[in-house]
């Protein structure tokens, strides 16, 4: 009899406990549906940082007030966006993101997503057609040919599926330049004028004579080895890993920069203490104490990493021309499937991605590089655009440039393990604690591991 | 049976009080620990944001985990548990000793242990990220070793296999020690006084009464303390993994069995992630049998004297 109870009891706590955890999205289906011809009151934006919110705060004209703690802003008519923040270290964002969005059918009306970010390195990941969580932006009532006419195309491509379907928009546009210290190009070449410069780094063969004059003078042309890989993984011709099928194929470019690298750190035209990027000797590589004559940054870099990282006095750095164009970065803004907000969503991304005007006001307020090809070409030519921290140069005038020439590579739903763990396993053959074959081995099991489903990597000739 | 009903039962309240905890584990360990068994069977993972599987594949996880560098990892988790460890026991044993030495009368002994301890109350992870940067190869523990001129090239320490090695072992041992200490005090204080003063009286040194007597004395511990250590060393991974973002760096060397476990997880492998708990499940059950049994009468007389008193009643097995 007692055991009867007690199996009863626990019966009761147990279900108890689940339907506590089901109770809220259970009970709000049925206004979900009902509510779907309106618009919902919460937008829920999905970002692993501010960098969106800011810009929204300042140039999206709906925007009424953020709390102080910057969680929730509210706009003109009421409807609040809630912001919810995951760091991108460790892949705790696309974790969060991904759980949310498996689980967004279910969810309560408000508590669907219905904007989401991601990076460069990830976007095929959310706008692949089979999985269908990114709204085609024509389902929208967004048309890419018309509304988005002004934006760089390098950019619509990477925003869309392997069918050409434009599933994200982006307000910014991340063409890589090369960045110099002025005294180091004043005490080696005579000049720091960024045109002469240019000259000294236009190709990888010139450049490489550069360095030479360089080091006989004691200095390091980059900080990394890391610091170059962008210029070669953005100019591969095959996706890392090719539709549908289970083979990583590494690309020749990557395995040149394999061999460069090593021929550069050996030479001494890099600085052998600093390893891999984005951390502390690296960002002390950009202080005035340091050897290091550039670095290869897009407009982000400059204001978030190099500028916060440099102590000495404001002007000593310059923009010039790359010696390979490229692109680093860019976020994109997806409409998740599923939202109950399609109006907002849509005004949003119009107003953040293709007003011209706005994007001007971004370019000026925050340094971004911004997806307006017309309108950069007047930023080049404005001088209101210089900037102090470049010493008064206009760097526009380098980066539009290299936004026009920029040939995106093909992206693959797996490029973030692929770029992360390739140069991880070869740091260790840099720095000679393996061989060249060992190193190739480490990455297979690396990204095997990484991606359960790749089944072999095909090394090129 | 009737004189059972006659009696007042209290065991109810016991059962009752303890309802919290049994739910509890139900629900947050028992559950999740089947599912882990159950899906080690399956090829289950996520590939982008598609789902694969479940499908059952019997026991072919466990099959190529054994054809993977699993072996390696658990080499390299001994070898930077070994690393941490003995330095750590050989510390400890010399600090309970000298703390609970009466003659020595060391003053704030309390204050000593609060402080030992403490660097174990810091978050592992806290503390690696310390470690890696002082330890960086242009940070603060190369510039003072090249400002005093006793090197003249920065030392690359997290790129080289030993300093690798050497700063996870350090680091543990700095965690650890002080606990061990603590453990190890409170067995030496276990140890009647008489025994001490007559070792003492027939003329020990300090160092002969070590050996003959504390060391012999407090086997039982040292013996939970080793094992216990094993299982936390088996399980080691913030450390490491923050040591070395995540990869094992250099050369995969410093890559725990734990860090194998969490490479699995990122793209939510259940079946293979499954596949390696269940085999660190039957290691660490095989060394919790033996703390079991080294708890439970080391002591071989005491064994001995509650065999004879079984047999005397009489074949009754438990």
């Amino acid at each position: 009899m007692k055991k009867r109870v007690f199996a009863a009891l626990m019966a009761a706590v147990t279900a108890a406990g689940l339907l506590a955890g089901c109770g809220s999205s259970g009970s709000d289906e049925g206004s979900g549906t009902t509510e779907s011809t309106e618009e919902g009151k919460v937008i829920n934006i999905y970002s692993w940082n501010d960098e969106f919110r800011t810009r929204l705060e300042a140039v999206y004209p709906e925007v009424e007030s953020t709390s102080d703690d910057g969680t929730v802003t509210t706009l003109k008519d009421g409807t609040e966006i809630h912001w919810i923040i995951n760091p991108n270290q460790d892949g705790v964002y696309q974790q969060k993101l991904d759980e949310a969005l498996m689980n967004q059918a279910d969810a309560a009306a408000d508590d669907k997503i219905d904007i989401f970010l991601s990076e460069t390195d990830y976007v095929y990941k959310y706008t692949d057609a089979e999985a269908d969580v990114a709204m085609p932006l024509t389902d929208l009532g967004i048309d890419p040919d018309t509304d988005l006419a002004d934006q760089y195309d390098f950019t619509k491509t990477t925003a869309s599926d392997r069918e050409g379907v434009q599933r994200g928009s982006t307000w910014q546009c991340c063409p890589g330049v090369l960045v110099y210290r002025r005294d180091i190009a004043q005490d080696v070449f005579g000049t720091d004028d960024p045109t002469a410069v240019g000259e000294k780094v236009k190709d990888w063969d010139t450049l490489k004579a550069t360095a030479e004059e360089l080091k006989a003078k004691g200095y390091y042309t980059f900080a990394s080895y890391a610091d170059t890989f962008r210029v070669y993984s953005n100019n591969i011709s095959e996706p890392w890993v090719a539709d549908g099928e289970t083979t990583v194929k590494v690309d020749p470019l990557i395995m040149d920069w394999v061999e460069n690298s090593k021929e550069w750190l050996d030479a001494g035209y890099l600085d052998k203490t600093v390893k891999g990027q984005f951390n502390d000797d690296w960002n002390k590589a950009m202080g005035s104490s340091s050897k290091v004559f550039a670095f290869l940054l897009p407009p982000w870099g400059i204001d978030f990493t190099l500028n916060p990282n440099w102590d000495g006095d404001t002007g000593a750095w310059a923009v010039t021309n790359p010696p390979q164009e490229y692109n680093w970065g860019g976020s994109y803004i997806h409409a998740a499937t599923g939202t109950d907000n399609p109006e907002h969503v849509k005004d949003i991304i119009l107003a953040m991605t293709a007003e011209k005007d706005t994007l001007l006001k971004i370019s000026q307020d925050y340094l971004d590089f911004t997806n307006t090809v017309s309108g950069m070409e007047e930023a080049a030519a404005d001088d209101t655009y210089a900037s102090d921290f470049l010493g008064g140069q206009n760097a526009y005038e380098y980066y539009a440039p290299v936004a026009e020439n920029i040939q995106i590579a093909p992206l693959s739903a797996y490029d973030l393990g692929c770029v992360e763990l390739f140069q991880n396993s070869f740091s260790d053959y840099f720095q000679g604690n393996v061989d060249f074959d060992k190193a190739k081995d480490n990455f297979e099991t690396a990204i095997k591991e990484r991606y359960p489903d790749i089944t072999e990597v095909q090394w090129p000739e | 049976m009737k004189k059972k009903r006659r009696s007042v039962s209290y065991a109810k309240w016991g059962y009752i009080f303890i309802l919290p905890f049994f739910i509890c584990f139900f629900i947050f360990s028992l559950i999740p620990l089947i599912d882990t068994i159950r899906y080690s069977f399956f090829e289950y993972y996520r590939s982008g944001i598609k789902e694969i599987g479940p499908n059952f594949v019997g026991l072919q996880n466990y099959i190529s985990l054994l054809g993977s560098d699993m072996l390696k990892y658990a080499g390299n988790t001994l070898i930077l548990w070994v690393i941490g460890f003995i330095p750590q026991i050989v510390v400890a044993l010399l600090l309970a000793n000298w703390f609970t030495d009466i003659r020595l009368k060391i003053r704030g002994k309390q204050f000593f242990k609060v402080v030992i301890y403490l660097p174990n109350l810091i978050m592992a992870s806290a503390f690696a990220m310390l470690f890696f940067a002082m330890f960086s190869t242009n940070g603060p523990i190369n510039s003072i070793l090249m400002s005093l001129g006793w090197i003249s090239e920065p030392i690359d320490f997290l790129g080289s296999v030993i300093g690798t090695r050497s700063l996870v072992g350090l680091m543990n041992f700095l965690m650890w020690f002080g606990n061990t200490t603590i453990m190890l005090m409170a067995a030496i204080m276990g140890i009647s006084q008489d025994i001490f003063e007559a070792c003492e009286l027939d003329g020990c040194t300090s160092i002969k009464r070590f050996f003959y007597i504390t060391l012999p004395l407090i086997r039982p511990i040292l013996a939970y303390t080793l094992i216990t250590s094993i299982i936390g060393g088996l399980q080691m991974f913030d450390v490491p993994q923050i040591l070395t973002n995540g990869q094992g760096n250099p050369d995969r060397t410093s890559m725990t069995l734990i860090m194998f476990l969490n490479s699995h997880l990122e793209s939510r492998n259940y079946g293979m992630a499954g596949a390696l708990s269940v085999y660190l499940f039957i290691v660490s059950g095989i060394l919790c049998f033996f703390v079991y049994r080294m708890t439970n009468g080391t002591d071989s007389e005491a064994k001995a004297a509650r065999k004879r008193a079984k047999a005397a009643k009489g074949g009754d097995r438990r």
